[in-house]
This record gives C-alpha cells, structure tokens and sequence, in this order.
C-alpha cells in the first residue's frame, strides 16, 4: 500500500507523522510553564468542539447500540436508557429477509460502475493531455460541464431513455447512469494527475518507439496508480450510496439496491426500531472497513478534485 | 487504434479517438438527457406512452402553479442557510483539528464517520430521532418548548429540522478540506504573530481566514452546487411536508414527475434546475480557475 501517494497532499499527511506545523498552537515562550500552558488552552475551541462531539456522537451511539437492543426493551425503557442484553439477533433477522440479495445488487453495481469509470477515463485523459489538439481540449470543457448538473435535472428524460432501450428494472439501468455521472470529475482528477507527469517521460517513451498504446500501459498507467485509485473509491461512494437512479429506474424486488432495500425496512418493520437501525449498521459495514483499513486513501477518494 | 494517430508530427501521441469512447459515454447518459429534457417539457408525458407535442402548455403552467414559487424560495433559503451553518461550524472546527495532537487525530476520525453514511442512512437515523413518541425529540422537545416533541410534522419546524440533518451529513466534508487547509498555512506566520503579540483571535482573523482564502471559495462553490441535489434526507424525512413546507424544487420535480405521473411538467421543473446548475457550474470554471488552468497546460 505505501507504493500509492495520494494526489492531495493535504490529506496525506492525514496518517503519516512527518513534522508537521502545528497551527494554532503557539510555541513555548520563556514565561514559565503556567503561562504556556495557559496560552496552549484554547478553550472557546474546546467548548465548541465538545458541544459537536454531542451532537456527532449522540446520533452514532444510538445508532450502534439501538441495533443490539430488542424491539420490547427499545419502546418500553426509551432511545437512551443503558443497554441491557444486547444481542445479534437483529442482524440476524436481516440477513435472513432480502437483505443479502440488495447486499449483492449493490455490489455488482459498485464493481461494475468503477470498472466503466476507470477504463474510460484514463483514455481520455490521456488524450487530453497528451494529444496536443484544441478539439480534444474542447472535450475537457464540455466534460467539466457535467460537473454541476444535479442529477434530478436530467432523470425524466433518462427514464425515457432507459425504458426506450428496454433497461428499464434491470441493474444496467442504474449502472449507465451512475458511471456517466462519476465520469466528468475521474476524468478531472486524472487529467490534474497526469499533467504532473514530466514531458520528457512521454518523449523518452516515444523515441524508444512505443505507440501510444504502449506508452498508456508502461508509463501512463503505472503513473497513475494512485489518481485511478482516488476516483475508484469516489465512484464506489457514490454507486453504494446512489438513491435516485435505483428509485426511478428499478422496481422489482430482485434487483433493489441497498439504499432503498432501507426505506423499504422502515415501511417493512414500522416500530421496530431496532431492526432499522440494524439494517443502517449493516448497510455502513463495507465502508466502515475501509475506512478503518485506509482512512487516508477513502479521505482522499472522498475529496477527490476539491483539492485544488 | 495508434496507427490513425501516427502522423510525422504527432509521432506516439494519443489522437481525438482515445477520448471517444468516454465522450460518447458521457454524451449518451448525461448530456443526451440534458438536451431531451429541453423537448420534454414542451411535451405531455405520462410515462406509459410516448410524448406527445404540446407546445407552452406546460411552461404556461408555472405561472398557475403556487408550489413552484414555494419551492424556489425554499430551495433558496436551504442553500443559503445550509450554506451559513455549515461554513460556520467546518471552518472553526477544521482548523481546531488541523493541530497536531493525539487527541485531535482520534476526534478528527470520529468526525469524519457520518461521510461514510449515505442520505438514506442519514434520514433513516434521523427519522427514528425525530420519532415524537420513542425518539430522542420527546425528550429534547419538552426541555426546548416544542412539549409533543413533535419536529418535522410541524410545518414551522420542519424546515429547520431537514436543515439541521443536512449539516450533520455534511459539514464533515467541509471540515476535512478545511483541516486540510489549515495545515498548509506556514506555521513561521502564527510565530510572527506571537512575537507581536498577536492573541489567538487576532491570529484566526489576521492569518487563517485570510490564508484559507480559496478553500473557502472552494466549499462554498461546492456546497451551492451540492444543496441543488439535496434530495433523498427530505424525501424519507419528510417527504416534502408537512404540506409542502420542506418540497424543494428537486422534490417538487420528482413528486410531480413520478407520483403525479406529470412529466412534462416536470420537465420543466427540470430545465429551471439545469439552468441554475449549469450557472452555477460556470462560476465554478471562473472562480477556480479550471479553464485556465485547461488552456494554460494543454498539449504539453
């Protein structure tokens, strides 16, 4: 893993220790420890961080602990008394309806949006930073266009098009849309990525007598192991977390995806607290692994070309 | 494939048809879309049959429609107050946070938690919270005035409960690129300012907001082209109500669209959309500069 550098280098320095300024810290002055330790208080921080460490907190741990708990116990002792005998049992309850299934879809998708994305985007960028030709950095400006366009603008006429080519309740039908719409920023991130590459890299590689399809697989792809990285975690956020696209152009039970296999809990269980909160929980498990694993590479996916 | 692109002067360079693929991709599912949108909402659409022409009908419409002004005016007080709030509590914090320290890297990991939480999550959580009779409102409600604990089913204090879970599912983002940020700021300008005598306010306003001048371009820039698609946390939560005292316009074009089987109209719901984020996208261009940095640098 230490092979990848994040492209921002702000977040790098998320994990690693290299010294580092430390902000708002001051240094010691020679007035005696009182005074710098007074001075390195900083206490309407403190307050203010305390104060969000409630409002963050309170919601998480209710969370975690409400889906250990049984129903009974949940409505009669209320969302905060302690726990009593926590249990798997609601996890169980899930993972034994269609939970597995829209567990399944969402992968598929997830896998299949990070694929298109990575393998049209590198072509791409590396034509446009490459190819020395104004109509190919016109494709830039056009692509960079979708970045503002909220999905919800275009989802009437994607339905129609969907439902045309008879993609209609099939995964294809979120997995197009969903890849089109990750596109314009991988393809930013790369291109940002590749531009850092010497010139001389390319030249050298072209007097060897490489073609440029030898040049994208031995130099441009090793080079950008770590942008493609970035943006197949962003992808892979975006295509786990989707909503719309699932819930205009999906309908049947066998290819629901996670994000609305849960609203459909809440109809599903009603007061059941605890099983919808278990549901939630299982539903963050993947990326709660990966955050813990490599915080800094999914921070960095997460911020991907907002580093600028 | 290489073969078209090796003239004598662009020996080994990638030609147009390398960024085809991608573009056609693109041009298929996201732009396709953006100019049918334009044709729809000159059309009646249902959804079953194909559309059928129908003139200015539906632009005719908005002026009939009271919900449209509604929900422009909401959507417009969501971003600017979402906008305010989160600015607010993620600078402050992301500066907090970007000291060194034990302490603060294991808060910093906490905070970030609620990114990994999609809006269905968020809202289902939250939904739960708000829950009058179980929820954590019946027990803040009483100690704030609100004595049924009742929240998103008053339609005074829907809006500022939806604006409240919007902010605890993102201002994390924002105070990760302002940690980031603020780490950046040579540390040789605090110790200056030490020396004068500067106090730790004077320094927030003297050198970190001046110095973390473009990032806050940056998540502003964001966080107006984000609360365009703040979709799904009022769907579930609220879903557009009580009334329609949270429907904003990307809510009001999806219940039309798909619960009122109106399409057409919807359409050009979708059109006003499309054109404050395409605005918005070219002030993005403008102000960070991406475009020029584009031309700057092309071709090598």
């Amino acid at each position: 893993m230490s092979e990848f550098v994040t492209d921002n280098p702000e977040i790098q320095s998320e994990t690693d220790d290299p010294p580092r300024p430390r902000a708002l810290r001051k240094p010691r002055r020679h007035g005696g420890a009182l005074g710098s330790w007074w001075q390195r208080i900083n206490i309407p921080g403190g307050v203010g961080v305390a104060v969000w460490f409630v409002i963050v907190g309170v919601p998480l741990y209710f969370l975690f602990v409400s889906s250990g708990r049984e129903s009974a116990d949940y409505l009669a002792n209320g969302p905060f008394s302690p726990p009593t005998n926590l249990s798997f049992d609601n996890f169980t309850t899930i993972l034994e309806s269609d939970f597995p299934l829209y567990f399944l879809n969402t992968f598929i998708v997830t896998v299949a949006c990070v694929l298109i994305v990575q393998v049209l985007a590198l072509p791409a960028a590396y034509a446009i930073v490459r190819s020395g030709k104004k109509s190919v950095a016109r494709v830039f400006s056009f692509v960079l266009l979708g970045l503002a366009v909220p999905a919800q603008a275009v989802i009437v006429p994607l339905y129609l098009l969907i439902t045309q080519v008879h993609l209609y309740d099939t995964l294809w039908a979120i997995i197009l849309p969903t890849a089109a719409f990750a596109l314009p920023l991988a393809i930013l991130v790369l291109t940002s990525s590749l531009r850092d590459v010497p010139k001389e890299l390319y030249e050298a590689i072209n007097l060897d007598g490489a073609g440029s399809v030898r040049a994208l697989f031995s130099l441009v792809l090793p080079l950008s192991r770590s942008a493609l990285a970035t943006i197949g975690i962003y992808t892979a956020m975006q295509a786990w977390n989707g909503f719309l696209f699932p819930l205009v152009l999906t309908q049947d039970v066998s290819v629901r995806v996670i994000q609305l296999g849960l609203w459909d809990f809440q109809g599903q269980y009603g007061l059941n607290v605890p099983v919808i909160m278990a549901a939630v929980a299982l539903s963050l498990l993947p990326l709660l692994v990966v955050y813990l694993v490599g915080r800094r590479y999914l921070l960095a996916g997460l911020t991907a070309g907002s580093g600028k | 494939m290489s073969s078209e692109t090796q003239t004598s002067s662009q020996a080994g360079r990638p030609g147009f048809i390398w960024a085809v693929p991608a573009v056609l991709f693109f041009g298929a599912f996201a732009v396709l879309p953006m100019v049918a949108v334009v044709y729809l909402s000159f059309t009646t659409y249902g959804g079953l049959e194909a559309p059928v022409w129908a003139g200015l009908d539906n632009w005719k419409r908005l002026t009939t429609d009271p919900l449209v002004v509604n929900s422009l005016w909401l959507s417009a007080m969501l971003t600017l107050l979402s906008w305010l709030v989160q600015t607010a509590i993620a600078l402050p914090l992301g500066v907090y946070l970007a000291s060194k320290g034990r302490m603060r890297s294991l808060l910093a990991a906490f905070f970030f938690v609620p990114l990994l939480m999609s809006g269905a999550a968020i809202a289902l959580l939250w939904s739960t919270l708000y829950d009058p009779n179980f929820g954590l409102a019946s027990i803040i409600g009483p100690l704030i005035g609100v004595e049924d604990g009742n929240f998103i089913g008053n339609p005074k204090l829907a809006f500022y409960s939806v604006l409240l879970v919007i902010a605890w599912q993102f201002i994390p983002f924002h105070t990760l690129l302002y940690q980031g940020a603020a780490r950046a700021v040579p540390v040789s300008l605090y110790e200056a300012a030490t020396i004068d005598g500067a106090g730790r306010f004077k320094q927030f306003t003297a050198i970190t907001l001046p110095q973390l001048r473009d990032t806050i371009v940056t998540s502003s820039v964001l966080m107006l082209v984000g609360s365009l698609a703040y979709f799904e946390i009022i769907l579930i939560l609220t879903g557009g109500g009580p009334g329609a005292a949270t429907r904003i316009l990307p809510l009001h074009m999806y219940i039309t669209g798909f619960r009122g089987f109106d399409m057409g109209y919807a359409s050009v719901l979708a059109v006003i959309l499309l054109v404050l984020g395409t605005a918005l996208s070219l002030v993005i261009t403008k102000v960070t500069g991406f475009r020029k940095m584009a031309s700057q640098r092309e071709g090598l």
